[in-house]
């Protein structure tokens, strides 16, 4: 009986005494947080992207609730939806924000771009592309040791075994630009998704001379320049032997996509073209519904 | 040209060294040691040995394949076969084949396939393994059979070894160390214990091999076996009559295997040769605390595994020696 | 006998065309010199399409102090200036010159006669190493000049001379030793009055005991210069190795350079260029290169100009083998492989190895055992698995406080590695990356 007594009596004061402390240390060693920043931090998607330039999402979280202003803050995982609830929570205005998918701007699939060296290093294109200009005679395009779709949080890139070359999974791509960081040779853009998410755009980096590039890969920009003569709305410059469709300008005419020699420019979430003969071209898009694939 | 070029940074050579080079160096260093055992304990060794490899090849394979759903085998590389190796060296040899088999199971499972596999585990496998049936079977864990019973596996007679007569002089009876054989026929191996711990000069031959092959470096062992050298003499000198003399403590029990081949151990010794140093002294300090001082009779397992936790911190204040730093001369 | 103290390996040597003497090479048809061949801003053309130039005739001015000119192999006419693939496996701009003859500038001397006195003031040799467009000709192509005007605050009290050609395959500069030992040893005399200087050490491994026989017989005649046989011990030739070898000094981390510890280290085949830029007013264009492999026919030496295609280096050794898996630029330690064998011949092309397709394959990558060899191997004292994760996952800070920048590139660690873990690869990554970050913060 005893030894119970004992038992009971020492426990209860070793926890007596530890309660105390705990409470000591709260009470004196109580940092005040803003409840809201917890608030807001709970509507965020929590996947540490750093595509908002701060630090994780607390880092945002903190920013949004001490700058009183949601102006140039955008969560790009969460997107419009989770602005407006920390809008809500914080009583501000959210900005108006265009949404964004991540583009690959290289097509040089292992049928397009011939391998012409074997590249036997460590699994990573920032180590390849300090190694030489890649296993194809493009030393701009795809390295294809996959860092862009290491560096996604989201899941949203996987590599195509079959081309050699990463995909974006649009549904899944929150437009964070972690891909973008990753890439040591900037193929990856972030565009805006466009309307009904179909989007023109130049498939290529290669800034090497028209015959440099014509050599290396059969669907490369040659810096030919028919597609500036060919668009009306001044959407595309070519600059350092590239051509840049400029997404805010483009009307998704698809004119510079015909007359492309090399089939550099890519329209994507078009219904098909039907044969020339056929047009009123303003009835086609009802026709059919676009394809949510890139 | 047949082939297309190959790209890749330098160095374009390799002095062709691999895992398995260095875990089968291992191996045929234990050789020796091995072969004694067969000479010592006769089918008892035989039996327990190639059922604990048998049992860590098995399990190394299984989880792998079921249950991480590796695609590659890493049962060829060694490290199974001598994980099994040094668990039976570990056991005594008239232990039942079940209990090795438990043994085999904690030691790849919990102790190293749990962790990620080969590289990543931060305790000794075959140490974690011994623990555990040190713990859970103390009894069977704790009779070791006379040697010389050839024919002899469960049914073998058992004596007390020379560590439960140096662990009863410290708990008070004199005359416990007057029955210690002497120290040359300790390290030649004539004494009891584990299938693998008997015969220093084996270990000392597979030491000798693997330093010569650039396997191990000098430092680990040294250090462990100088640290308990000095300090069981110092013991020794202060009461010759309750601690065994210094070389009683290195050629008895586990110190020369734990020392050579356990605590060497690429994956949970430390990465500098001044952290090495440091692990290697703790190691041999803590097994004569254990030794004298402590519950076990033996104390090198459990020294190995605490370092082994320390391990980490001791890579991060440990650092090499950077060119430059020198003084000029 | 004397070595560095920390780390070091052991390769193969491989010095198969040893005993090959030097050969002169045919002229090429076309020469293409590109306009970065050396360490600092690339060279800036003074030639246009057309113009006709002569052996010797400058074609490229220095891009700044730490730049070097620029000089034709060949006579005839620049064809055009474009770009070309170089050892870096990019293309890079170059002025590409179709061979005409073999037309010489006046006031070059082409006769083989030692000339050994020299009345120059220092600065004047300095002007005459510069103006000769005189790099480092062991593989990094410092410019030559740049090392004999240490920064203020700082001052030379030797030179030493690295001969000691640790890279394995390569034979240039031993053969080199035992063909011009008199020229060399002018060369080191000349550097030496240029660094204002009166100690010359020359450093050579003891797998060359012939060339250290004939380097002691000769020096005796040249005051201050001594012969330091070394213990073969990769990477010797590394810089600071080789001063911690030779003067058991150590060059701290950097920023610290070479001349904070007092030593100007040039490498035998530059101490050479500079007697023929000084003594023979003759600009760097040629050199020489070894040209080997296990495979090749005929291992040999090559006195190459300047802007010779490799493959025309490969086909007076016998051709490209059968089974050729890569073609290297330099040694095996530090070379690069080259994506094709269409690649010049630049100022530090010391050498070009041909590796069969089973060498050339690394083996298969494993999980670090943490076996702590590549820390035993690091002789800047570093921990290549420890970097080499770090800059896998990119901890920048970690990597910069456990010394990245110190890495001298030397791949003792992957050479190493039981696990043929790429660490190399990786820690260049991570240097390149926290050098960048260190000079964004200092440009702050």
């Amino acid at each position: 009986m005893d030894l119970i007594l004992v038992a009971v009596i020492s426990l209860g004061a070793i926890g007596l005494i530890a309660a105390v402390i705990l409470y000591v240390a709260s009470k004196k060693f109580a940092v005040y947080e803003d409840p809201r920043i917890a608030q807001v931090a709970e509507v965020l998607p929590q996947a540490n992207c750093g595509g908002c330039g701060y630090p994780g999402c607390s880092g945002f979280a903190e920013a949004c609730v001490k700058a009183g202003s949601l102006e140039g803050k955008l969560c790009p995982a969460g997107g419009q939806a989770a602005m407006e609830k920390i809008a809500a929570i914080l009583g501000l205005q959210a900005e108006a924000s265009e949404p964004k998918v991540a583009v690959v701007r290289c097509n040089g699939s292992c049928e397009n771009r011939p391998r012409i060296v074997k590249y036997d290093g460590a699994q990573s294109c920032k180590v390849a592309h300090a190694t030489c200009g890649g296993e194809t005679a493009c030393a701009f395009g795809c390295l294809g040791c996959g860092d862009c779709v290491k560096a996604c949080q989201f899941d949203a890139i996987h590599m195509n075994p079959e081309t050699g070359l990463p995909e974006v999974d649009e549904e899944k791509c929150t437009a964070c630009g972690a891909c973008v960081k990753a890439c040591p040779r900037v193929i990856i853009e972030i565009r805006p998704k466009g309307k009904n998410n179909r989007r023109v755009y130049v498939s290529c980096v290669n800034k090497d001379k028209g015959p440099v590039a014509m050599k290396a890969c059969k669907v490369s920009c040659i810096a030919c320049g028919k597609c500036v003569k060919e668009c009306s709305f001044e959407a595309i410059k070519v600059e350092n032997n590239l051509a840049y469709i400029d997404p805010n300008k483009c009307r998704l005419c698809r004119k510079c996509e015909a007359v492309c020699p090399k089939n550099a420019i890519v329209a994507v979430n078009f219904p098909p073209r039907k044969p020339k003969v056929e047009t009123p071209a303003t009835e086609a898009p009802k026709a059919e519904t676009p394809k949510a694939e890139a | 040209m047949a082939n297309k070029l190959i790209v890749s940074m330098s160095p374009h050579v390799h002095n062709n060294d691999t895992v398995e080079r260095n875990m089968y160096g291992v191996i045929i260093a234990l050789i020796p040691a091995l072969l004694w055992s067969f000479y010592a304990f006769g089918l008892g060794s035989v039996v327990v040995t190639l059922t604990s490899v048998a049992a860590c090849v098995f399990f190394e394979w299984a989880i792998s394949k079921f249950i991480l759903n590796s695609e590659t085998s890493t049962i060829t590389d060694g490290s199974a076969v001598l994980t099994g190796i040094l668990l039976a060296f570990n056991l005594p040899s008239n232990l039942p084949v079940w209990i090795i088999i438990i043994g085999a199971l904690v030691a790849i499972g919990i102790g190293k396939m749990t962790f990620g596999g080969l590289g990543c585990n931060p305790f000794n496998p075959a140490l974690v393994g011994r623990v555990f049936l040190l713990i859970s079977f103390p009894v069977q864990m704790t009779s070791w059979p006379v040697q010389g019973q050839w024919g002899a596996y469960l049914d073998a007679e058992t004596a007390a070894t020379p560590l439960a007569l140096m662990k009863a002089a410290v708990k008070g009876d004199a005359s416990a160390l007057d029955q210690l054989p002497s120290a040359w026929e300790m390290f030649m191996g004539a004494d009891y214990g584990c299938v693998g711990e008997v015969s220093a000069l084996a270990l000392l031959l597979g030491l000798g091999y693997m330093l010569w092959k650039k396997i191990i470096t000098w430092h680990v062992p040294v250090s462990v076996l100088g640290t308990i050298f000095v300090f069981a003499g110092l013991m020794h000198l202060i009461d010759p009559t309750m601690y065994a003399s210094p070389l009683a403590h290195l050629f008895t029990g586990g110190v020369m295997l734990g020392a050579i081949f356990m605590a060497t151990d690429y994956v949970t010794s430390p990465m500098t040769h001044k952290g090495m140093i440091i692990y290697g002294v703790a190691i041999g300090f803590l097994t004569v605390v254990i030794r004298l001082f402590g519950a076990y009779p033996e104390g090198m397992s459990f020294a190995i595994l605490l370092m082994n936790a320390f391990t980490p911190l001791i890579n991060t204040y440990c650092k090499p020696k950077r060119f430059g730093e020198v003084v000029k001369k | 006998m004397k070595t560095f103290r920390i780390g070091g390996v052991h390769p193969a040597e491989n010095k198969l065309s040893a005993a090959s003497a030097i050969e002169v090479l045919g002229l090429p048809k076309q020469a293409v010199f590109p306009l970065s061949q050396h360490i600092g801003a690339p060279a800036v053309p003074c030639v246009a399409k057309g113009d006709v130039v002569k052996v010797g005739t400058k074609i490229a001015d220095a891009g700044g102090f730490v730049s070097a000119a620029i000089f034709s192999s060949v006579s005839g006419k620049v064809a055009k200036i474009d770009s070309v693939i170089d050892a870096s496996g990019y293309r890079k701009p170059a002025i590409f010159i179709d061979v005409d003859g073999d037309e010489w500038e006046e006031g070059i001397d082409r006769s083989e006669t030692l000339v050994k006195e020299c009345s120059l003031k220092p600065e004047e040799i300095v002007e005459k190493i510069k103006n000769a467009g005189v790099v480092g000709m062991g593989g990094a192509c410092f410019p030559t000049h740049v090392k004999l005007c240490p920064p203020p605050g700082s001052k030379a009290e030797c030179v030493i001379i690295n001969a000691v050609e640790c890279e394995p395959y390569l034979t240039a500069d031993h053969r080199l030793m035992l063909e011009k030992p008199e020229e060399i040893l002018v060369g080191v005399s000349l550097l030496m009055k240029a660094a204002k200087v009166d100690k010359g050490y020359i450093g050579i491994e003891n797998n060359k005991p012939d060339a250290i026989k004939l380097m002691q017989e000769k020096a005796v005649a040249y005051p201050g210069i001594e012969i330091v046989p070394l213990k073969v011990k990769y990477p010797q030739g590394g810089e600071k190795q080789l001063i911690d070898a030779v003067i058991s000094r150590q060059v701290p981390a950097p920023p610290a350079i070479p001349i904070s510890v007092g030593a100007v280290v040039q490498n035998v085949g530059t101490a050479y260029a500079v007697y023929e830029a000084v003594m023979k007013n003759k600009p760097l264009f040629e050199r020489i290169v070894t040209v080997t492999g296990k495979s090749v026919v005929k291992p040999s030496n090559f006195l190459t100009r300047m802007g010779t295609p490799m493959s025309q280096l490969i086909d007076a050794a016998g051709g490209l083998p059968e089974d050729t898996g890569k073609v290297i630029g330099g040694g095996p330690m530090m070379g690069k492989a080259l994506m094709n064998i269409e690649v010049p011949i630049c100022k530090g092309s010391s050498g070009v190895l041909i590796m069969n397709d089973k060498e050339a394959r690394r083996g298969e990558v494993r999980p670090c055992i943490r076996c702590a060899k590549c820390v035993s191997a690091c002789p800047m004292g570093l921990e290549p698995f420890l970097l080499s994760t770090l800059s896998a996952h990119s901890e920048w800070e970690r990597a910069e406080k456990d010394d990245i920048v110190s890495c001298i590139e030397c791949g003792s660690c992957q050479f190493t590695c039981p696990s043929n873990r790429p660490l190399l690869d990786m820690i260049r990554l991570g240097k390149s990356t926290v050098m960048g970050i260190i000079r964004a913060r200092s440009a702050k």
